[in-house]
């Protein structure tokens, strides 16, 4: 049982379903959104240690949202995730202070060991504030 | 057609140059020519003008002197004094001794009779009567008579001045002799150059000296009647078909004609000196033309045919870098389009799995099956996945990181990875670097990656026994390392080199290489700053050449 709680946001229904499901699986506290607005919404209640965040999607992007995210919620690390080369996005997304940057397809192992990292990252963070 | 095209070429540029070169540089001398030739011309016959005048000025001269010394002395002398002949032989005397051209004087009254005589024909002439002669009627009627010249009893040439005194009521003549030798001489000073004649003829176009070819004394004149002559003039004629310049001049007591008579081959040698030499030298700037056009032209068609092979060169790279950029931003988006279905297979695929261990299902008679099914379907997710990875990595416009790199280091370590497999298949690797090569400052893990396909690439060209030579270097201006990496595999043919960067252009089986390899090189290299060159001999090998700046 981990202790972290993820937020996926992936315009992707089905990979969103299946990866949620999948985390489920794992006994991890995981919570799936489709959109950067829905993100902001849930953000206060779900209050997730990492976010899993998409940089291509309609209406409000990644990197967008990644923004809004870092304005009211410092603390939380984010995961870049991409099907494109937009290594600039990419880059773009380290330096608004995203935790990592990582192409699909990507196994789930090397997935959680990124978040893992970043929940690491998180608590030292937090034990520093 | 190419070669075609160059020799219009040649010939345009040579034609225009000859043109606009010679055709000035003709007219320039056919004008300067003429002009010359002109002018000249003039002068000769002015020239000659002037001599015909000043001839018969001397000849005018001389004939009033005779005259007016036998009217001085008739007008002084009376003619009683002068009846004596003793005392006319003592003045002969004194005018002898002042002008030896006088050859005899006489003393005619008015009906005719010689009254005195003194000259060599004494018996001869004495006794004559003059009253039915021509001379005598002109001087009683005149005062003063010149005759034409004439040959008389003396057989030389001379002729007579006569001047009529009147005394108190009684008429008489004085009557003298001239040797027309003195007249010959001043004529004879205008034979000029080999050719050149002076005569003068009187109104019946006989001849009143000796011409120095056109006859003798009371001859015709071999030459053109000028006998109508009224002034002084040159003109050009032919004669005889042969052309020749004659300037006319009045003697204008006597109303002879003064002819000079000039061959213009001889006065105008200066001319056609000219006209040679000007031939001359106008050929040897034709001459001299046609060499400089052949040079320049020949050093313009070579700049020419360089610079368009340089730019069919660079034109060559601007295409193929193009097509790159083009290719890279399609691969990209191949990529991300299909990383997308990808990444949800996979995803599902893993919850398979995942429900593949829970325990109803694991009670599946067919659970060996599906589990099999699924990794294979993993393991293709992932072989496909390490395709569109390897194209996004093409079309990566990532900038590169900066540190300084010795080549030689980075060399080897490209063939330590690569030596096991090299040693396996019998290739030898041979490395030749330059001991004192520059760091650069470049990507290292790229310029690897390049170096490591381009070795691999090198192995499996030989496939089995062969040898790989590695040599480094600096280019000539120094600004510039080279990196030769030669094989001595079978090499390819030209339409395989000329495909050799282009993504996905492979000649090694399905499945075994990608064939990005070299597209990725070389579009590493160019964002580095760099140049990759291939040079193949079927049957021999191929050499890469790889060039990356200093810096």
């Amino acid at each position: 049982m981990e202790k972290f709680k993820i937020l996926i946001v992936d315009d992707e229904q089905d990979f969103l379903e299946t990866i949620i499901k999948r985390l489920k699986a794992r006994s991890i506290d995981v919570t799936g959104v489709e959109s950067g607005y829905k993100t902001l919404e849930v953000l206060d209640d779900r209050n997730p240690d990492v976010i899993i965040l998409d940089v291509k999607m309609p209406g409000m992007d990644g990197i967008e949202t990644l923004r809004e995210v870092k304005k009211k919620k410092p603390l939380v690390e984010v995961i870049m995730l991409t099907g494109h080369a937009s290594v600039e996005s990419g880059i773009q997304g380290m330096q608004l202070g995203a935790f990592d940057y990582v192409m699909k397809p990507v196994a789930l192992d090397e997935l959680l060991e990124k978040v893992r990292q970043a929940y690491e990252r998180k608590l030292i963070q937090e034990g520093k504030s | 057609m190419e070669s075609q095209h160059y020799r219009k070429l040649w010939w345009d540029i040579m034609l225009t140059t000859l043109s606009f070169s010679v055709f000035p540089l003709l007219i320039l001398g056919g004008v300067i020519y003429h002009q010359f030739s002109v002018s000249y011309t003039a002068k000769v016959m002015d020239s000659m003008k002037t001599r015909a005048e000043n001839r018969c000025n001397s000849i005018d001269l001389f004939l009033n002197e005779r005259i007016a010394q036998l009217t001085s002395l008739a007008n002084t002398q009376s003619l009683g004094q002068l009846k004596n002949e003793d005392y006319l032989h003592r003045v002969f005397n004194i005018i002898q001794s002042r002008s030896r051209s006088f050859l005899d004087l006489g003393v005619i009254d008015e009906e005719g009779n010689h009254l005195a005589y003194v000259g060599p024909y004494y018996s001869a002439l004495k006794k004559v009567n003059y009253k039915d002669a021509t001379w005598f009627h002109e001087v009683m009627a005149t005062g003063v008579y010149v005759s034409d010249v004439f040959l008389g009893f003396r057989k030389i040439p001379h002729f007579i001045i006569a001047v009529m005194v009147r005394e108190k009521n009684q008429s008489w003549i004085l009557r003298a002799t001239i040797d027309s030798d003195i007249i010959e001489h001043i004529v004879q000073l205008a034979w000029d150059g080999k050719y050149g004649d002076a005569f003068i003829i009187n109104r019946e176009n006989i001849l009143q000296t000796s011409a120095r070819f056109g006859g003798k004394v009371m001859e015709q004149p071999n030459a053109p009647n000028f006998s109508a002559a009224t002034k002084n003039g040159v003109e050009e004629l032919d004669f005889h078909g042969k052309n020749l310049l004659f300037a006319t001049g009045i003697v204008k007591l006597k109303k002879w004609v003064l002819v000079i008579q000039e061959d213009p081959t001889e006065q105008l040698t200066p001319l056609l000196q000219a006209r040679f030499l000007a031939a001359l030298i106008g050929l040897g700037g034709v001459v001299l033309i046609i060499i400089g056009a052949v040079f320049t032209t020949r050093a313009m068609m070579k700049e020419l045919m360089r610079m368009e092979r340089k730019k069919a060169a660079s034109d060559e790279m601007l295409m193929q870098s193009s097509k790159m950029a083009a290719l890279g931003k399609m691969a990209a988006g191949i990529a991300h389009e299909i990383n997308n279905p990808l990444a949800v297979i996979g995803e599902k695929a893993g919850w398979i799995k995942d429900l593949l261990g829970m325990e109803d299902v694991a009670k599946s008679e067919n659970l060996q099956e599906l589990a099999d099914a699924v990794n294979k379907i993993e393991y293709h997710v992932v072989r496909a996945k390490t395709v569109t990875h390897r194209l996004l990595g093409f079309a990566r416009r990532m900038e590169p990181l900066t540190e300084r790199v010795n080549i030689n280091t980075v060399l080897d370590e490209s063939i330590d990875f690569l030596e096991n497999e090299a040693r396996y298949r019998n290739i030898d690797i041979q490395t030749n670097y330059a001991p004192s090569l520059p760091l650069i400052t470049t990507d290292q893990s790229q310029v690897q990656q390049v170096f490591l396909n381009i070795i691999n690439n090198a192995i499996d060209a030989i496939g089995k026994d062969g040898e790989i030579t590695i040599t480094t270097g600096t280019t000539r201006k120094n600004n510039e390392i080279s990196v030769e990496i030669s094989d001595n595999g079978p090499g390819m043919p030209k339409d395989v080199l000329q495909k050799i960067f282009d993504p996905f252009f492979t000649t090694k089986e399905v499945g075994k290489g990608t064939g990005l390899g070299l597209s990725i090189s070389y579009s590493i290299i160019e964002k580095l700053g760099g140049r990759i060159l291939v040079a193949s001999d079927e049957g021999k090998g191929t050499t890469f050449t790889i060039y990356l700046p200093v810096r």
